[in-house]
């Protein structure tokens, strides 16, 4: 059985890999040879029409997938979450009227707010502490890649990593053996569906993603032109008004690029309540919630939720768009 | 900041402080798990994971028999043994015998084992009795002993490493299963594909995550050297649009594809699978490899194609060996994400464990139907973490260079 999903996979690997190289090679060969060959008394005119026609081409695969994979469902989207469902023989707007009616889907939206709020902060502060800190150290490399290995780690491993220190037993939980050092003799379940137990949760997201912050804005501090920071050092600054009033306002600009990633990768974030949170209301979020609809076929609901959550990553979208489109000029 | 005089021993030593701090914090939960499962089922249960040096006591109530053994010693009655040799050392599981040494005893039964190795208490019959660390048990009576003592003590075996709980994992039976399995003639690789073991969900994640990483990467490869350096009408706009959906929320995608999957006949497949991580990959790497690309010397590229290169053959033997960093970037990116993601395959792949991943398989077969069997949970954790680990550290210089110049202008 093993050498045959082995097999299976490495042929998958091939027909992929090789039609698409077959694709792009022949297609390339029909254009030159067969539809526009450059010879002949319309020599010019075929070369031009060749190469305009060429970038397509290239592009058509990538086109397609991203086409059909990402910009159809928007609209598809779009169009089933006032069709489909409730809204089929009510209004159009009744999916949104009804989720929003709904209590555990306003607990899931206040949720996603809280996690919007703390996590792409936590981690982008974790981080420029981390960058920081580990900047003109000696074992810095070391200290940061440690840091930076939760980056690797899927959020369900991270789940049951961060489980386990909440562990509610004293002789297996690190939170609550350390209660256990300050006098506490029973352990206590940290994790029981409180609202406030979601800030246990984002401590998994704050723990994998401080590293990627971290990274980032260590590059960006080695950026920072020595002169600025001599000049502050003449002038009689101290170490933390050179970080404050120097480094950090020259890097500014990496530190909203990072937290708006941050923030957008939060609005998606999925595994770590379903691994850890999955049985309590108070600990949903819009894409649990999501997921509920899905998994039991109410596709009204569950297009109109993550149209909501579209409608949160918009300002990021349209500034980013802005941003490349500034580059490009 | 270094060359402030006064200031920089106490600053270096609070920011070597704060850095080691940090680091501790940062790798105790991920070392905590590691170290539960590498440890025996039972000692996990007995002590924390910080304590698994030190190795967990274990209780027993140890009989050591008096009648044969004991000597007359002026005017009283002496026995001097070993609770780890003889009738008593006989009880006691294999492996303690000859590893564990004494942490602590008692004289009754009630009390339990109250007393530090080397004191001295009375049982109620009278008799005095000591135990030593290295189990040498010394008894006196004024009047001859009968019977046995009862001794409840607790016995510390030094911490073994063990691979058992791994192995439990991947083939859903302990080892006395899996011996009595493997004689009754099934063979390996029947227990490791069995219904709830974790090895299968194992091979599926490969089977998930390597196709899914290399598709992509083609198919991104042309379209970025196209927006990079072929001119053409709508490129600006092209290049927005591939910016603009790299924010794209995935679950916007679940309810249409499923519906588009279905009508193609593709319905949950690895095929599905493939195709999905491909499309929602491709954003990212056609605007990685689009970057590099555009940052290539512009002399070269120009050079071949005043040589009479075609596009095709600028692209195959210039831009693609040239661009190998940014390939390399991203090819670890998407394998992180396919071997991590636990969403997509919840969508696009059959629940079953024939073709479930391993994310799934632990959220919805251990977490649920385990969820206290923290060996089991260890193991099935480090199963699923090991290859992006090995990937991680190996090819750390990739992945930072792909972070920032996707981050960082």
């Amino acid at each position: 059985m093993l050498d045959s999903v082995i097999l299976s996979g490495i042929f998958t690997i091939l027909i992929g890999v090789g039609g698409m190289f077959a694709y792009f090679w022949a297609s390339n060969w029909v254009l030159d040879n067969v539809v526009y060959p450059p010879r002949g008394e319309n020599i010019g005119r075929n070369i031009n029409r060749a190469n305009a026609i060429r970038p397509w081409l290239f592009l058509f695969p990538a086109m397609f997938a991203l086409g059909l994979y990402l910009v159809v469902p928007v609209f598809y989207s779009a169009w089933l979450s006032v069709t489909s469902g409730v809204a089929e023989d009510g209004g159009w707007y009744r999916n949104y009227t009804e989720i929003f009616a709904n209590e555990t889907f306003r607990v899931s939206l206040l949720n996603n707010m809280l996690w919007v709020l703390v996590v792409p902060a936590a981690s982008t502060a974790f981080g420029l502490l981390a960058a920081q800190l580990t900047d003109r150290l000696s074992w810095g490399n070391l200290a940061k890649s440690l840091v930076f290995m939760p980056m690797a780690i899927s959020f369900v491993g991270a789940s049951l990593i961060w489980s386990f220190v909440y562990h509610p037993d004293i002789d297996i939980g690190v939170i609550n053996a350390l209660r256990g050092l300050f006098g506490a003799e029973e352990g206590v379940t940290l994790v029981d569906g409180q609202i406030i137990d979601s800030f246990l949760l984002m401590v998994v997201l704050i723990w994998i993603q401080t590293g990627f912050a971290m990274v980032i804005l260590s590059a960006a501090l080695r950026g920072v032109p020595e002169e600025t920071i001599e000049a502050a050092i003449l002038d009689g600054a101290n170490p933390f008004q050179i970080f404050f009033k120097i480094k950090v306002p020259q890097i500014m600009g990496t530190i909203v690029v990072v937290w708006t990633t941050i923030t957008i990768l939060v609005l998606k974030v999925y595994d770590i309540v379903a691994a850890m949170g999955n049985q309590y209301r108070n600990l949903e979020i819009l894409p649990t919630q999501m997921m509920r609809y899905f998994d039991s076929g109410n596709y009204g609901f569950a297009t109109a939720i993550s149209i909501v959550i579209m409608v949160l990553v918009l300002p990021v979208m349209v500034w980013n768009i802005r941003q490349a489109r500034a580059e490009l000029r | 900041m270094d060359n402030i005089a006064g200031q920089k021993s106490g600053l270096g030593i609070a920011t070597h402080l704060a850095t080691l701090l940090l680091v501790i914090v940062w790798i105790v939960p991920t070392v905590g798990l590691l170290v539960t499962s590498l440890r025996d089922q039972d000692a996990i249960s007995e002590t924390g994971w910080w304590m698994a040096l030190q190795g967990a006591p274990l209780t027993f109530v140890v009989e050591v028999p008096v009648d044969d053994q004991q000597e007359g010693e002026g005017g009283g009655w002496l026995l001097e043994t070993n609770v780890f040799e003889g009738e008593s050392g006989a009880a006691l599981p294999d492996d303690v015998v000859g590893r564990a040494t004494v942490d602590a005893f008692g004289v009754s039964r009630l009390r339990g084992a109250n007393l530090a190795p080397g004191e001295t208490a009375e049982t109620r019959d009278g008799v005095a009795v000591t135990v030593e660390r290295d189990g040498t048990l010394i008894a006196r009576s004024p009047e001859q002993m009968e019977g046995a003592l009862n001794l409840p003590m607790a016995l510390i075996a030094p911490p073994q490493i063990t691979l058992e709980n791994y192995a439990e994992v991947l083939t859903d039976m302990d080892a006395e299963d899996r011996a009595e399995a493997l004689e009754q003639g099934r063979s390996l690789d029947d227990l490791l594909f069995s219904e709830e073991a974790l090895f299968g969900p194992f091979v599926n994640t490969l089977t998930v995550s390597i196709p899914a990483t290399v598709i992509p990467i083609v198919i991104a490869a042309f379209a970025a050297y196209a927006l990079a350096w072929m001119d053409f009408p709508g490129r600006g706009l092209l290049i927005a649009i591939v910016v603009g959906l790299l924010v794209v929320p995935l679950q916007l995608a679940f309810v249409p594809l499923t519906i588009i999957h279905e009508w193609f006949g593709i319905g949950k497949s690895f095929l599905g699978i493939w195709l999905a991580h491909t499309g929602f990959g491709l954003p990212l790497a056609v605007y990685l490899l689009r970057n590099y690309m555009v940052g290539l010397p512009r002399d070269i590229i120009e050079n071949a194609r005043v040589d009479g290169a075609t596009d095709f053959e600028i692209f195959w033997k210039i831009v693609l060996p040239l661009s190998f960093p940014a390939l390399a970037s991203f090819a670890i990116f998407q394998f992180l994400w396919t071997w991590n993601d636990l969403l997509v395959a919840s969508v696009f792949l059959p629940a079953d464990t024939e073709s479930t991943v391993m994310t799934r398989f632990v959220v919805t077969n251990l977490l649920g139907s385990r969820g206290g069997e923290w060996h089991i949970l260890a193991a099935a954790a480090f199963v699923m973490i090991a290859v992006p680990l090995i990937v991680f550290f190996s090819m750390q210089r990739f992945l930072v260079r792909g972070l920032l110049a996707g981050s960082v202008k």
